[in-house]
């Protein structure tokens, strides 16, 4: 590969689309009143929402901000005048917007060729304006890449042509569009049109939100009048800032991602073969791609949106189409609507990720949020007339009297202004308004054909195959032993894909020996920080399995035809199922089988491969819409195509002969048997696969080798069937993406060794990184396992052992060999110099076998060499380690103590892990040891993350993802839940308790931000870290990380090790650290950011020499997990999920932790044996100090070995390209800005009394939407001084009026009341730790409080004690993994008390769907008010039932008595007035095993693991002394 | 790993020995297997390791979880193809393996290692009483021939090896029963001679030849060998006896532990061997000199004899005494876990009855005026460690000590294979330390077309080596034949 074209592959590549989020909002005119003043609130609201943009290194260019609006027609009357024109009526002509080149030569050619197509397109350019701005207002990074900026009037020459003036104009940009791209390439952008349209206008720009119409002196003339301002701040994760992608778009701004663009682009491409429209045939035909490649996501979400639009369907259509909320198992949707959604599914698969998207198209303008509500979006009503929408509450300052209704948008749903009818259209009446466009479900009745509705033919289509035919096609396959006993068997036992621990170190399959299967060279991607993995097993009611054959038709057509598909309700096949597809078929749905084998004595690999696809090119010619690719035929002569290969080869080759939406393929394969393998195939291309030889292994060997013979084969076959399932939901949701359908074609992988040839022809804009294998070495392994299984053979051929995940002898090499664990150990026991060179050899010398990326790697020879005690000491050098974190609970107290006593006796640091700590650890011992953590961890599941635990930490780590199992969530069972851990987790001991696989606070990068915000506030000494998993892109996301302020990134590899996760998932999933760690390097110096951050790396590290490699690659820190615990008896059982550790480490058995034998000396003599190892290789390379060395990846090369010449390691080893004077290690800290915060400024002197002196303090305040995390410095105060047990109730009382920021009151600590008269924002007290938080509407307010929004969403999450009182309706997911605060509100979202663990909510008013989904513990009181609340509740965990007992009932009143004391609530007033019927309404939500688990035990038990306040015993709480103030 | 806490709930057991008393007066084995649930409790033991240290201490890489695992869900039959896999004869190394496995085993680290051996025997005696291990002839012959020379457990796993690759295998014993080693050198209350007549019938039955009797390179010559075969294989053994050269060995009454152990199973098979001078321990004072598991034979042996004391010499100092398992953290550091435990080992045979002493070098046999032995006089050594870190001694002086005995047997070993015959006839070359030079890939000598395995090549060693070599030769051997 040519330099160029490595560099095209890797840095410029349209693959890597820049990822986004934001802050969107919009103020609009019910009745469309046009005014200046609209369009400077917008502005406004721009400004106050800076905090959820980003910024370039210069702190001065904004990552993007702009403002689409009406078009005003008043200024251009006037620009019209001046050019001597006249203007027509508005709607008559069209304004664009253009970003040019600078240079004059190539704005010339721009005009010539606007006029040249103008003319073209029957249109005339009435008037070319220059606009008016000033540039000295931009930041430098901004004004250095700062265009032209020019405007054109057009009209319409020819009204009566055949095409309208709009089609006409879009044409025309979409050609000017090519043409540009064309000429500067996929990237350049420097022609890009913001806006051409006769309705609306954008004006936007790397711009500070504060100076957007400073920029722009158009947007301050009070002739620029609209009826709507909508507005975008942009944070963007992706390299350098770019001014076309700013926001808004043409149609939408969009405040999220898009996680399956790639699928959906392929599809749009396919697509587009087939529309077909009267009249615009021909410019369809000649029209360039619909979405633009090169662009963002957002950006060609809006192309396909405007597509839509331009052929013929109103916007709201469109949008229902690519965002569609959740229909499929949704028991209270009207069945039109679904019919309708169905309907439409059949045109479109989801546009699936987080998003808000707002919209507008003239006299329209609206907002519709994701099936899953992940992004924010709130809204008031005012009495004049305005609509204030935006991603927070509070951005404009409206007197509480001035608004009639507070609201929000929630999962789903749609909010839309018709400024035309002067009115809000309701979601209910927009959605039965679409539905009623066509007879939808009369469509679908005659047309749509269930797989189980097709008559099962009366013969076999193949003879079942003798136990000796099965073993010669296992052979085929490359099926090994382990195969079957580890993954298939337990998936046909349980039902469940099985679980491991430990992390992955075989190597990477480019440098196996075992000849590994092709979907082994592919990695899972994930989402991590720009967008959230989402849990699908707890919020199932938004996935779905279902798939669909069938052919597609013209997009831009409605027709009965259009549905005429076949629908599955899950996408693996039994053989029945094939045959029914195969036999039935007539009409549409005519299925024809192409044989995927090929003869490795007369034909290559390739050619067969080729003559594959024209064979299913002929078939769909013919007319099949079906096409079963099938290696039933594997005999002696005949050998399979791989599946993933045969598949995506079609696939992608149907897309680039237009043929890809005429059928859908179906797998029939003996290959596949591990859910990575479905997802692979699903994920190029396939809509449902039979794996014909793992259902019959199973049916064959169902009484023995490790089958469950207590079961039948046929539930064998279904158990293994539905793990699949389970697995791909997983798979899939790990990238946030909740539709099968979607996730379809999605690519969502990295390619990991193999050749760019072989991606480019069969896996089309897959990444591929290091170059490998390519089709020929494929076609070997073929023939070779081919060979083994058919060739004359004299006795039985057993499989191989395998051993990917367990070492064998004759298996897959491990990089923890039973030599390599042993002379650890005795190295570090003895401390001993030359034992430890011994252990060293057996990793370093990788000469029997590579292992991995950096055992091809050695250190050029160097001239500089210096003598060793020139090289600063080992003690320094050891001040750089941190250990992994590993949570008190996935190992034991002996062994998380002995790391934290070693790790704090050197300097270095260890890490909590996600479970918390005890607060007896922050006291060191008697001879100095310290037993706390140094790094103190805060997970998705925030256990014990209480404001004290916070303050107790030097680094505050955010786990954004983990190495073994990127992108999911866990579960420690109740069993291992005993008593010490669930008082340090804030649980009950023997309750389950769920991590969310997302931070319910993280769901983008402003989010991120914020919460990087919060824990500086609630620890400002401590450093903020967070933890990446390598992937491709994670260079971008570390850049945007580092934009949010982070001080430390930590890169994880994907091989690191785990307690517990899914073995596929430990396989494959993620990345190397290599591969991460020198793209986010290169990434981040760059863009000029690196000098800000500390960067870590860990995954698997062991010896001097990988630690010399990750500091020439980039990092500054080094992360040991593993080796720490081996050092300390770890042999590598895997058995961490067990709870079974022979040597006491990873178990909380008490018989076996008292096998634990690890000592601090041994870990510190590991670590000072790594530091002198180092020191030799500093002094070899000629380093003093280890700064000298970071980043010198000019010191690397790769060793010239024949076994690795088609590895191509230049993505690693290629320097950065940035100014010789751009910082290449940590030079400087964040600024967080701390002194700004309203605690800083206003609070902590104004306590001070009440901190230092116990004397009570009472303030009044006003607070805004960017005053966030107000309380927690505070509240960090409390706790740095008074420890857990904070101050005595109230005494500090404040009063704030207005309109809180996020986080408010987060981390709480007790003595804390804090009444908000006004409304939150965002995850309002999360992690409230004993404060009182109450929240009520003012007092001069007009509306009905109880149908009012003034809390936003994800409330108390994680909150581990303290009281909050809500007087009107909170947003999604509230008191999500509450564990000990009680609430009282009067109304919730969806997903209320998920995951909660302890403490109580009482809703006197409706919640949302899916309420106290995984709830394992707590209360869940809810006033049913009209009696439907049964069906909202997730009661896979809970029981509902009415008010059990006295204990339940006196808590309800007291508790309901109190919030009417605080908030002086009607709802409570009338509840109380009438108690005695009212209290018979309430529906009691709380865990079975909970429930029964408390009363069982007694009070002071209970009591006991309630360490600050209030608890799990209702009785308790009410003794506590919450009700005294 | 059929019980996720068997290790948890069981005991080690192992199989049960029958009282000393009773054993001395007979030859045949004494130890009962396990029984079947006993069999299935041990096997869930296992913890199904990560990184078995078993499977790597055993240098047939039996893969050991994998069979414990099948025995712990009672699937035996298919357990005992998973160990067939790797070990073509569990029925030997069940019984006479120090079992390495064991010391490697995890378990072993903080308990009682996993009973493996117990298991492997238990499942070997099931698989030939149930019918399961059966004679397994090619389905396909190549019509190539390969000669193995020497019977013991190498020659015999290559053999087996061959043959199932599809080639005519004949195996030539110089001795007139096959079996090598496990005929002759180890007695019958260790391995029964019928279970390895049992086995070489099995291979009989496989279609491999046996030309017991035949001296290779005596009675028919190496080049008439190498015309007839395509492959050789020298797996006759390191036969060359390691002597005690000082003044008096040639009295009567001094005898290598072979000539002994030798005779006394050819009675006990009821040979008739009246032309041999009779070494019987019967009513003497038996010395045994070396400390090795073939001096063990002999002092087991002699006790069966009749012999009226028995004394074991061992010229190294005694080991540490540890626990019958030790833990890992009991064992010296210079033999940590998983190796091979530096420690004093108690074999049955010294259970029945025997003295010994460590640290004793022998200085002069001493006869009555026939030439009829009378005593060894032998001299305590100090053991230390030198300037250069090894191993060494020195004499104590005055510490001469005269011990009576009528029958002295060594077993100290053997140095390498007797060069003459097929070695020298056919210029194979030998390494420094007297083995025939054959790297561990090819396992191809000098010589085109001859290859080595087992002791021969190898140097003295385990049964269990040797029944890995005969295999990695096989292989060897197969793909110079393709």
């Amino acid at each position: 590969m040519s330099q160029e074209r490595f560099e095209q592959a890797w840095l410029d590549d349209p693959r890597m689309v820049q990822r986004d989020a934001c802050g969107v909002g919009f103020i609009a005119s019910i009745k469309g009143h046009k005014s200046h003043k609209t369009v400077t609130e917008g502005l406004e609201i721009l400004r106050r929402m800076d905090h959820r943009g980003g910024r370039a290194a210069d702190d001065l260019t904004s990552d993007g901000a702009g403002i689409l609006t009406q078009i005003p027609h008043q200024l251009f009357q006037a620009a019209a005048q001046e050019a001597h024109q006249t203007l027509p009526a508005p709607g008559a002509y069209a304004v664009g917007l253009f970003f040019l080149p600078k240079e004059d030569d190539e704005q010339q050619h721009w005009f010539t060729r606007a006029e040249v197509l103008a003319e073209k397109w029957q249109l005339v350019p009435l008037i070319r304006r220059a606009v008016p701005v000033d540039n000295s207002v931009l930041g430098p990074i901004a004004r250095g890449n700062e265009p032209s900026i020019i405007q054109w009037v057009f009209t319409d020459k020819n009204a009566a042509a055949p095409s309208s003036f709009t089609w006409r104009l879009y044409m025309l940009r979409k050609e000017l569009e090519e043409e540009g791209r064309e000429k500067y390439g996929i990237k350049q952008l420097r022609f890009y049109c913001m806006s051409l349209s006769t309705e609306t206008i954008c004006y936007k720009g790397l711009i500070l939100a504060k100076d957007l119409a400073n920029y722009y002196h158009d947007l301050r003339d009070e002739r620029f009048t609209s009826a709507f301002a909508m507005v975008h701040q942009r944070f963007s994760t992706n390299t350098m800032p770019s001014w076309p992608l700013a926001q808004p778009f043409r149609a939408i701004c969009h405040n999220g991602e898009i996680n399956t663009l790639r699928g959906n682009i392929n599809a749009m491409h396919a697509r587009s073969k087939l529309l077909q429209k009267a009249g615009l045939n021909d410019d369809l035909a000649a029209m360039g791609p619909i979405c633009t490649p090169g662009l963002s996501d957002s950006a060609m979400l809006d192309n396909t949106i405007e597509f839509l639009v331009n052929t013929g369907r109103p916007l709201h259509q469109v949008l229902t189409m690519l965002i569609p909320e959740p229909w499929d198992s949704n028991t209270e949707m009207e069945q039109a609507l679904k019919d309708y959604y169905e309907y439409h599914s059949y045109l479109m698969e989801p546009w699936d990720g987080p998003a808000f998207i707002g919209f507008a198209d003239g006299h329209r303008i609206g907002a519709i949020l994701d099936r899953n509500g992940l992004r924010p979006g709130r809204y008031w009503v005012t009495l004049d007339g305005y609509v204030i929408m935006a991603s927070e509450a509070g951005v404009l300052d409206r007197r509480p009297e001035e608004i009639v209704h507070k609201g929000r948008l929630s999962a789903g749903r749609m909010f839309l202004v018709d400024m035309k009818q002067g009115a809000i259209v309701p979601d209910h009446t927009i959605k039965q308004s679409l539905a009623m466009q066509k007879p939808y479900g009369a469509w679908l009745k005659d047309n749509r054909r269930h797989l189980y509705e097709l008559p099962i033919p009366n013969f076999a289509s193949y003879p079942a195959d003798s136990d000796d035919g099965i073993q010669q096609k296992l052979l085929a396959f490359g099926y090994t032993k382990e195969d079957l006993r580890m993954i298939v068997a337990p998936m046909a036992n349980e039902g469940k894909e099985p679980v491991g621990s430990m992390g992955n170190d075989a190597p990477i399959a480019v440098l196996s020996q075992q000849r590994p299967l092709l979907y082994n060279y592919f990695k899972q991607l994930f989402a991590q920080v720009t967008n959230p993995p989402i849990d699908a097993i707890r919020e199932e009611m938004v996935t779905s399995l279902a798939s669909h054959l069938g052919a597609e038709s013209n997009l831009i057509d409605e027709t009965p035809e259009h549905c005429h598909v076949l629908r599955l309700k899950q996408p693996i096949l039994t053989d029945l199922d094939v045959q029914r597809l195969e036999f039935h078929g007539h009409g549409r749905l005519m299925a024809r089988k192409v044989s995927t084998v090929y003869e490795p004595e007369t034909e290559t690999l390739e050619a067969a491969v080729g003559r594959l696809q024209f064979n299913v090119a002929a078939a769909i010619h013919e007319g099949c819409s079906v096409i079963i690719l099938s290696d039933r035929e594997v005999d002696a002569t005949h050998a399979p195509i791989p599946a993933l290969l045969a598949t995506a080869a079609v696939h992608h080759d149907l897309i680039r002969r237009g043929l890809r939406m005429k059928a859908s393929l179906v797998v029939e394969s003996g290959e596949p048997r591990e859910v990575h393998h479905f997802a692979l195939l699903i994920g190029y291309g396939a809509a449902a696969v039979n794996p014909y030889l793992a259902l019959a292994v199973i049916a064959q060997r169902s009484e023995s080798h490790g089958f469950d013979s207590s079961k039948t084969a046929a539930t064998l076959q279904s158990n293994f069937t539905k793990s699949l399932g389970d697995g791909l939901l997983k798979i899939m949701s790990k990238m946030g993406i909740s539709t099968l359908q979607s996730y379809r074609g999605g690519q969502i992988f990295e390619a990991l060794g193999l050749t760019q040839a072989f991606i480019d022809a069969y896996f089309t804009w897959t990444p591929t990184r290091i170059e490998g294998a390519g089709i020929e070495d494929f076609d070997a392994d073929i023939r070779f396992r081919h060979q083994k299984a058919y060739a004359p053979r004299t006795t039985f051929t057993a499989l191989p052992q395998g051993g990917q995940y367990h070492w064998r002898r004759e298996g897959e090499a491990h990089l923890h060999h039973p030599a390599m664990i042993v002379t650890l150990q005795q190295a570090t026991r003895i401390n001993s110099r030359e034992e430890f060179k011994k252990f060293c050899a057996t990793l370093d010398s990788q000469s029997q076998q590579y292992l991995n990326i950096r055992g091809m790697l050695q250190f050029k020879k160097s001239q500089n060499s210096i003598p060793l005690d020139e090289v600063e000491p080992a003690s320094a050098i050891v001040k750089r380690f941190a250990t992994g974190a590993m949570s008190f609970g996935s190992i034991s107290k002996e062994t998380h103590e002995t790391i934290a006593v070693a790790m704090n006796r050197i300097g270095a640091r260890s890490n909590s892990g996600e479970g918390g700590e005890d607060a007896d650890r922050f006291i060191p011992a008697a001879n100095g040891d310290l037993r706390r953590s140094s790094i103190k961890q805060v997970a998705s599941a925030r256990f014990g993350v209480t404001s004290h635990y916070l303050i107790n930490a030097d680094e505050l780590q955010i786990k954004i993802a983990q190495g073994a199992k990127p992108g999911e969530g866990g579960q420690l069972p109740g069993h291992k839940v005993d008593e010490e851990i669930a008082r340090v987790r804030h649980s009950t001991p023997g309750i389950t308790l769920i991590s969310p696989p997302p931070h319910h606070d993280i769901y983008s990068i402003e989010d991120l931000a914020q919460l990087i915000f919060d824990l500086k506030n609630a620890n400002r000494e401590a450093r903020i870290s967070v933890k990446l998993v390598s992937e491709v892109g994670v260079g971008t996301v570390a850049a945007g990380v580092a934009k949010a302020r982070a001080d430390v990134i930590l890169i994880a590899g994907y091989e690191g090790g785990t307690g517990a996760s899914p073995i596929s998932s430990i396989k494959h999933a993620g990345l190397p650290w290599e591969l991460g760690l020198a793209e986010s390097h290169r990434t981040l110096v760059e863009n000029q950011l690196r000098g800000r951050v500390v960067l870590q790396a860990d995954g698997q590290m062991r010896t001097p020499r990988d630690i010399a490699i990750a500091t020439l690659l980039g990092a500054e820190e080094w992360g040991i997990g593993t080796g720490a615990l081996i050092v300390l008896g770890c042999i590598m059982m895997r058995k961490c999920h067990l709870n079974t550790c022979p040597v006491g480490i990873a178990t909380q058995d008490p018989d076996l932790r008292r096998k634990f034998h690890g000592q601090p000396e041994h870990l510190i003599n590991y670590f000072f044996l790594l530091a002198e190892g180092l020191r030799e290789i500093m002094a070899e390379l000629g380093f003093r100090s280890v700064s000298e060395m970071v980043g010198r990846v000019d010191l690397l090369e790769k060793i010239a070995d024949p076994r690795t010449a088609r590895v191509d390691l230049r993505a690693i080893l290629d320097a950065p390209q940035a100014p010789a004077d751009a910082a290449r290690s940590n030079k400087t800290r964040q600024n967080h800005e701390m002194e700004k915060t309203l605690d800083y400024r206003v609070l902590l002197s104004a306590c001070e009394p009440a901190l230092t002196k116990h004397q009570s303090v009472h303030l009044d305040l006003p607070v805004a939407n960017t005053d966030r995390a107000v309380g927690t410095m505070l509240s960090s105060e409390i706790s740095r001084l008074h420890g857990g047990y904070g101050l005595r109730d109230n005494s500090i009382h404040l009063n704030f009026k207005g309109s809180a920021g996020q986080s408010f009151m987060a981390f709480g600590a007790k003595g804390i009341t804090a009444v908000l008269e006004g409304e939150v924002n965002d995850y309002c007290a999360k992690g409230l730790s004993g404060a009182k938080v109450v929240i009520v509407p003012p007092e001069e307010s007009a509306i009905m409080a109880e149908s009012n929004v003034i809390c936003g969403n994800v409330t108390l999450y994680g909150a581990t004690s303290g009281f909050l009182y809500i007087r009107g309706l909170a947003g999604e997911r509230f008191a999500v993994r509450n564990s000990g605060a009680h609430a009282v509100v009067e109304g919730l979202g969806d997903h209320g008390c998920e995951y909660m663990t302890a403490g109580s909510v009482i809703v006197i008013g409706k919640v949302g769907r899916n309420f106290a989904a995984g709830m394992s513990g707590g209360y869940a009181f809810i006033y049913d008010v009209d009696g439907t609340l049964q069906k909202r509740i997730n009661t896979e965990m809970v029981e509902v039932s009415a008010l059990q007992d006295e204990e339940d009932e006196s808590f309800v009143h007291r508790q309901i008595q109190e919030h009417l004391r605080l908030t002086r609530s009607s709802v409570a007033a009338h509840i109380l007035e009438n108690w005695n019927v009212e209290k018979s309404r309430f529906l009691s939500i709380v865990p079975s095993a909970y429930r029964a688990l408390v009363r069982r035990q007694p009070r002071d038990r209970m009591h006991s693991s309630a360490r600050v306040v209030g608890g799990d015993n209702l009785g308790t709480i009410l003794e506590e002394g919450g009700y005294h103030g | 790993m059929g019980e996720v806490k068997g290790f948890m709930t069981y005991a080690r057991a192992v199989p049960t020995k029958q009282p000393t008393a009773l054993r001395v007066k007979h030859y045949r084995e004494f130890i009962e297997s396990i029984n079947d649930e006993e069999l299935r409790q041990q096997g869930a033991r296992c913890m199904d390791c990560g990184v078995p240290f078993c499977h790597h201490g055993c240098p047939l890489g039996n893969v050991i979880p994998e069979w414990n695992h099948l025995v712990s869900e009672r699937d035996e039959e298919a357990a005992l193809q998973s160990l067939l896999a790797t070990n073509n004869f569990p029925e030997f190394t069940g019984r006479i393996c120090p079992a390495p496995c064991e010391t490697a085993c995890v378990l072993g680290i903080h308990e009682d290692p996993v009973s493996i051996e117990a298991i492997e025997m238990a499942l070997a005696d099931k698989g030939f009483a149930k019918g399961w291990i059966r004679p397994e002839p090619p389905t396909l012959r190549t019509g190539k021939k390969v000669a193995v020379i020497g019977s013991g457990p190498a020659g015999l796993a290559a053999a087996q090896q061959l043959n199932r690759q599809g080639h005519w295998v004949t195996v030539y014993e110089r001795a007139d029963r096959p079996g090598g080693l496990l005929m002759y050198g180890i007695p019958d209350f260790k391995l029964e001679k019928s279970k390895v007549q049992r086995r070489v019938q099995l291979m009989e039955a496989e279609g491999i030849s046996f030309r017991c009797s035949v001296n290779v390179g005596f009675d028919v010559t190496m080049a008439e060998m190498q015309k007839e075969y395509d492959a050789i294989l020298l797996s006759h053994g390191a036969t060359k006896k390691r002597d005690v050269a000082i003044p008096g060995r040639e009295h009567k009454g001094v005898y290598y532990a072979e000539q002994f152990l030798t005779q006394s199973t050819r009675r006990v098979l009821g040979d008739n061997i009246t032309e041999l001078e009779p070494i019987l321990a019967t009513g003497k004072d038996v010395i045994v000199i070396g400390g090795g598991d073939t001096g063990s034979d002999c002092v087991g042996t002699s006790n069966r004899q009749g012999a009226r004391s028995v004394t074991q010499f061992e010229i190294m100092p005694r080991p540490p005494a540890l626990n019958k398992y030790p833990r890992a953290q009991e064992r010296p550091q210079e033999t940590p876990w998983p190796y091979w435990t530096h420690m004093l080992r108690t074999s049955s045979s010294h259970e029945e009855g025997c003295s010994r002493h460590w640290s004793l070098e022998s200085v002069s046999f001493e006869a009555d005026a026939e030439g009829h032995l009378q005593a060894l006089v032998t001299r305590e050594l100090a053991w230390f460690t030198n300037d250069k870190g090894q191993r060494t001694f020195e004499p104590v002086p005055g510490s001469e000590k005269r011990w009576p005995a009528q029958l002295i047997l060594i077993a100290v070993g053997f140095l390498g294979p007797d060069p003459a015959g097929p070695i020298e006839q056919l210029g194979v070359s030998l390494n420094e330390r007297g083995n025939i030079k054959a790297d561990e890939t090819s396992y191809a000598t000098t010589v085109p077309g001859v290859f080595a395995a087992g002791d021969a090549r190898r140097g003295q060693s385990l049964v269990v080596w040797a029944i890995a070599e005969g295999r990695k030769a096989a292989e060897a051997i197969g793909r110079y034949l393709e």
